[in-house]
C-alpha cells in the first residue's frame, strides 16, 4: 500500500505543479494553511468512463414529504449500486506539506537554492552513529562486527570447523551501534516585510502583497531552519505590527518611505546582528512618496547601511489607480536599470505575482 | 500484510462456531469462513484493495486508502464488515469493535457467505479469487519489470477506463457455433429460397413481393457476414483484447482487468438482495435464533438503526433489501400470491388475506437462489410495498436549483428504479462496427434509454479506447434529444449530427 500511496501522491504533486500558477494568483490556499500542511482542493482525479450525465437526472428515494417538497440537504444520492457511489465527491482535498509545496514552487520556477552567509549562530542537535558498544538494543545490532567477534571466539576456542562453518554468536560477541550527539550549525534568517498602507493602497493591492509574501515565506522557510518574520507598516510614520494587522490596516494620509527604512534599520541594529543573521528586506508600495527629499533620504539609508547589512533588499511595486509609481523609477535611476544590489519588481496584477517571486528569489541570495 | 496475530480470540471463535451451527440449522449453507482480526489501518488497506490483501500496484488504491483513512480520522465512517467471495470465504473483523458488533458482523458475514455460495449469479465467479488476485499482482509486477512502471500504470488507467463495458450475461453464454453462415460464397450463389409449388402455381405461391422480401433477407444476411463483429458486441474488453494491434503485455494487462471486472460484476448486480439477505439473517440471529443478552440489546439497536437508516431520503440498499425480503416472506406466509390474490381488487380483503400457507421461509430461500436486484425488484416490488416504505421519485428543479419530490406514483417509481439498476447502473454500449467507413475505424453505439452520457468523460474515454484500437474511434449516442456521433481521431474530437 505504501508504494501505491506514493504513486498517488506523485500524481497529486504533478497536478499541483500543473495548477501552481492558478494557485499562486488566487488566495484559496492561504485560507487552508495549517501548521505544517496546506489543504489543496484539486479536481477529482478519476479514471474517465462512459457514464451517465450529471446527477440532475433525479432518482428514487424513501421518506416523508409531499410532491414538490425539497429532498434532503444538498445532493441526495441515488442509493443503487455504482450510481450512488460515484456522486457527491467532485473535488479531492489533499494535504501537501509546506516543504513539499516549496519544493514544487522551486521546481516550477527553477529557483536556485540560497547560498547563506555561512554563519554559525544557533546550533541544532543531530545524531550520528559513530561508535560501537557491547550493549544496546537488538535493532541496532551490528551484524558484521558481531559475526567477526563470534568467528574470532570460535577459532580461538577451537570449535570452528571449516567444513561446517556454522557460527553461533553468544551474548559476549554481540556489538551494537552507538550514536553521538553532534552540534550542527544552523543558518538563521529574518524577513522584514514593509508595506505602505497609505490611502492609495487598496484591498486588492494588499491582497497581492499578501499572496506574494505567502510564497516568499513558503520558499524561505525551507531554506532556513529558524525563520523569523517581522512586519512594518508605514504611512508618514512607521510602526511594527503583527501579521494580522499588517494585512488589514488601512490608513489614510501621506507617505514617508524613509520612516519604514529607519525602523527596519533600528530593528536590525537592536536584534539582528548582520554577522549572525541572514536578513531579507521586502518592501511593497504603490510607488508614491511624499517628497523628493524623502526619496533622497531613502537612497542614503539604503546606500549607507541597509544594503550592506541585508542579504537582499527587494522592492515590489504594486500598481494602484492612485499611485504614481515614481519610487520605482527613482530606484532605477539611482541604482541603474539592472541593479545588482537591490531587486526590483513591478506587480501589475495577480498574474504578475509569479514573475515577481521569480525575480525576488531567482538570485539565490 | 501484517505481522500481527489475526486469529479470533477464543471467545469470538466460540461465538463464531456457535453462530455457524445455528445458521446451518435454519438452512444457510456457507463456504468455510475464515475470520481475521485487523486494526483500522489494515481494514482501510484491505478495503482500498477491494477486500483483498494484495492487488497489482496502482495509484488508485493509494487514493482510496487516503480517502478512507481521512474519513476514519474525521469520524465520518467506519467499515463494519468486509467479506470476500472466495472458497474459503475470508471476512475481516475490526479489532476495536465491541462484542455486540462482532457478533452482529459475524452473523451478517454468514449471510453473505451463504449468498455467495448459493446465488445463481455468483455461480460462475472464480472461487479461488484470493489466489488469482495475488497471481495478477505478480504477473503485473513482472510486466512492470519488463517494460517499466509508468508505461504499465498508464496502460492500466486506459483499461480501467473501459472496465464497465462488459457483458454481464457472457459467463452464462455458450460459444455460438461458427459454422452458421460460414460458407458465404456458396450461400451467395444459391438460388433464392422458394416455397415448393407446381410450375403454373409459382407466380401465385411465390409472388414478386415475397421474392423481393426473400432477396432482401438474403442481402442482409450476406451484409451481416461481411460485418465485423457479425453481431453487436457488448464485451468491449474482450473484443479489443482479441482484435487490437497491441503488444502482448498490453493484451495480458487487458485480460487481467477483464477477469477482475467479471469477478466483481455479480456484486454490483445483487447489492440490494445480497445486503438485504445478510441483514435479514443477522437481525434474525441476534433477536430470535441466538438472541443477545438483555444488556447488549441497546448497543445492537443503535448499530442496527445505523445500518438501515435512510439518510437524506436516499435509498439504502440494506434497508430496501431487508424490507422487501420481509415483505415477500409475509406475503408467502399468508398465501398472498397466485391468480386469485392478484385479481382481487378489494383492498380490505387483500390486506386481511391469510390462508396460513406458511411458505415464507421457503420462498425467500428461493429468491436468494435465483434472483438478482433487477429480477428481485421487478417481481416483488408491488404497490403495497411501495406505499408502505414511502418511496418517491425526485427530480432536479431548475428554477430553485434544488431536488424536489416529483412523484409518488408506483409505476413511475418502479420504472425509474429498474432503469437505474439496468446493467448495474452503467450505460449499455456495444461495438457495432470495427471496420467503420471501411477504414478499420471503431464504431460504438450507446443504447440510449432516457439518460444522456456525460460529455467530458465520454471524450476522455474515447481517447483511451483510441490508445488501444489505434485507429479513429466513434460513439453514437443521443445528447439532449439530438442523435450525434462523437469521434476521436488521435488528435482531436469531432461531434456530428446524425
Amino acid at each position: 500500500m505504501e508504494s501505491d500511496l506514493n504513486r498517488f501522491r506523485k500524481i497529486v504533486r504533478g497536478k499541483v505543479k500543473g495548477e501552481l500558477r492558478k494557485f499562486i494568483s488566487n488566495g484559496d490556499l492561504i485560507g487552508r494553511q495549517g501548521k505544517k500542511t496546506v489543504t489543496i482542493p484539486l479536481p477529482r482525479i478519476d479514471i474517465p468512463r462512459f457514464q451517465f450525465g450529471s446527477s440532475q437526472q433525479g432518482g428514487t428515494g424513501q421518506g416523508e414529504g409531499e410532491v414538490g417538497d425539497q429532498v434532503g440537504e444538498g445532493q441526495p444520492q441515488p442509493g443503487e449500486g455504482e450510481a450512488g457511489e460515484q456522486e457527491g465527491q467532485h473535488t479531492l482535498e489533499v494535504d501537501v506539506s509546506l516543504e513539499e509545496l516549496a519544493e514544487i514552487l522551486g521546481e516550477e520556477l527553477q529557483l536556485p537554492n540560497i547560498e547563506n552567509k555561512g554563519k554559525k549562530n544557533v546550533e541544532d542537535k543531530d545524531h550520528k552513529y559513530t561508535g560501537i558498544l557491547k550493549q544496546g538494543p537488538e535493532s541496532l545490532r551490528h551484524f558484521k562486527r558481531t559475526y567477526k567477534e563470534a568467528l574470532k571466539r570460535s577459532i580461538s576456542s577451537g570449535t570452528y570447523d571449516p567444513s561446517n562453518p556454522i557460527i553461533i554468536p553468544i551474548k559476549e560477541d554481540k556489538r551494537y551501534r552507538s550514536h553521538k550527539e553532534l552540534d550542527r550549525p544552523v543558518a538563521n534568517a529574518v524577513i522584514i516585510y514593509m508595506m505602505d498602507v497609505s490611502g492609495s493602497m487598496g484591498d486588492e493591492q494588499k491582497e497581492i502583497v499578501r499572496l506574494t509574501s505567502f510564497w516568499l515565506d513558503t520558499w524561505l522557510t525551507t531554506q532556513y531552519k529558524g525563520l523569523e518574520r517581522k512586519y512594518i507598516i508605514h504611512d508618514a510614520t512607521a510602526r511594527e505590527v503583527d501579521q494580522d494587522t499588517f494585512y488589514k490596516t488601512k490608513e489614510s494620509g501621506g507617505t514617508l518611505i524613509s520612516s519604514a527604512y529607519k525602523l527596519a534599520l533600528k530593528m536590525i541594529e537592536d536584534n539582528y546582528n548582520p554577522n549572525e543573521w541572514n536578513i531579507y528586506l521586502f518592501h511593497f508600495s504603490d510607488g508614491d512618496n511624499w517628497s523628493g527629499n524623502d526619496t533622497a533620504e531613502c537612497m542614503k539609508l539604503l546606500d549607507s547601511s541597509l544594503l550592506a547589512e541585508a542579504n537582499m533588499f527587494a522592492y515590489g511595486q504594486v500598481e494602484s489607480r492612485y499611485g504614481s509609481g515614481q519610487f520605482l523609477r527613482d530606484l532605477q535611476k539611482h541604482f541603474g536599470e539592472n541593479p545588482t544590489k537591490i531587486t526590483l519588481a513591478q506587480i501589475k496584477d495577480r498574474d504578475a505575482i509569479i514573475e515577481a517571486i521569480k525575480t525576488f528569489l531567482g538570485k539565490g541570495k | 500484510m501484517s505481522n500481527f496475530n489475526t486469529d479470533l480470540t477464543p471467545e469470538l471463535a466460540d461465538i463464531a462456531a456457535n453462530l455457524l451451527e445455528e445458521s446451518n440449522k435454519v438452512g444457510l449453507d456457507c463456504f468455510p469462513t475464515v475470520f481475521e482480526m485487523v486494526d483500522y489501518k489494515q481494514m482501510n488497506e484491505i478495503a482500498a484493495y477491494g477486500g483483498f490483501p494484495t492487488r497489482y500496484p496502482h495509484w488508485r488504491w493509494g487514493m482510496d486508502y487516503e480517502r478512507l483513512s481521512k474519513s476514519y480520522e474525521y469520524g465520518l465512517s467506519l467499515i463494519y464488515e468486509m467479506v470476500i467471495n472466495n472458497n474459503p470465504c475470508y471476512a475481516y473483523l475490526l479489532r476495536a469493535n465491541s462484542m455486540v458488533h462482532q457478533k452482529t458482523v459475524i452473523a451478517h458475514v454468514y449471510g453473505h457467505c451463504d449468498f455467495f455460495k448459493n446465488n445463481f449469479w455468483f455461480s460462475k465467479t472464480n472461487r479461488k479469487m484470493l489466489n488469482q488476485m495475488a497471481n495478477h499482482a505478480t504477473h503485473i509486477r513482472d510486466i512492470i519489470n519488463e517494460v517499466g512502471h509508468t508505461e504499465v500504470e498508464d496502460f492500466i488507467d486506459v483499461c480501467l477506463s473501459i472496465d464497465n463495458l462488459i457483458d454481464i450475461s457472457s459467463p452464462f453464454k455458450t460459444q455460438p457455433s461458427i459454422t452458421d453462415v460460414d460458407d458465404s460464397e456458396s450461400y451467395k450463389r444459391a438460388p433464392l429460397p422458394k416455397i415448393h409449388s407446381k410450375k403454373y402455381m409459382d407466380s401465385y405461391i411465390n409472388p414478386d413481393d415475397f421474392m423481393r422480401f426473400q432477396q432482401k433477407k438474403k442481402d442482409e444476411k450476406i451484409a451481416q457476414t461481411q460485418n465485423f463483429p457479425p453481431e453487436p458486441e457488448r464485451d468491449v474488453l474482450k473484443f479489443l483484447m482479441e482484435n487490437s494491434p497491441i503488444p502482448g503485455w498490453q493484451r495480458r494487462v487487458l485480460q487481467i482487468i477483464r477477469d477482475e471486472a467479471y469477478y466483481f460484476a455479480p456484486q454490483g448486480q445483487t447489492k440490494i438482495l445480497n445486503e438485504g439477505w445478510a441483514t435479514y439473517w443477522h437481525s434474525k440471529m441476534m433477536t430470535e435464533i441466538a438472541p443477545l443478552h438483555a444488556s447488549e440489546i441497546v448497543d445492537y439497536c443503535e448499530a442496527y438503526s445505523g445500518i438501515v437508516a435512510s439518510s437524506n431520503g436516499s435509498l439504502n440498499p440494506y434497508k430496501m433489501g431487508l424490507e422487501l425480503l420481509r415483505h415477500v416472506e409475509k406475503r408467502w406466509n399468508r398465501g398472498q400470491f397466485g391468480l386469485e390474490y392478484i385479481d382481487c381488487d378489494d383492498p380490505v380483503k387483500r390486506a386481511n388475506w391469510n390462508t396460513e400457507a406458511g411458505l415464507g421461509r421457503e420462498k425467500i430461500f428461493e429468491v436468494r437462489k435465483f434472483h438478482n436486484d433487477i429480477t428481485f425488484l421487478d417481481e416483488f416490488l408491488d404497490e403495497d410495498f411501495c406505499h408502505q416504505s414511502k418511496m418517491f421519485l425526485y427530480d432536479f428543479d431548475k428554477r430553485t436549483n434544488k431536488y424536489v419530490i416529483s412523484s409518488r406514483n408506483f409505476k413511475e417509481i418502479k420504472a425509474k428504479l429498474l432503469q437505474q439498476l439496468t446493467n448495474f447502473g452503467q450505460p449499455i454500449i456495444k461495438i457495432v462496427d470495427a471496420n467503420f467507413k471501411n477504414r478499420n475505424e471503431l464504431l460504438l453505439q450507446h443504447s440510449h434509454d432516457g439518460m444522456d452520457l456525460e460529455n467530458e468523460t465520454t471524450m476522455e474515454t474515447l481517447k483511451n479506447i483510441h490508445k488501444i484500437w489505434q485507429r479513429p474511434v466513434h460513439i453514437e449516442t443521443t445528447f439532449e434529444e439530438e442523435n450525434r456521433r462523437v469521434s476521436f481521431d488521435g488528435s482531436s474530437h469531432q461531434v456530428e449530427k446524425i
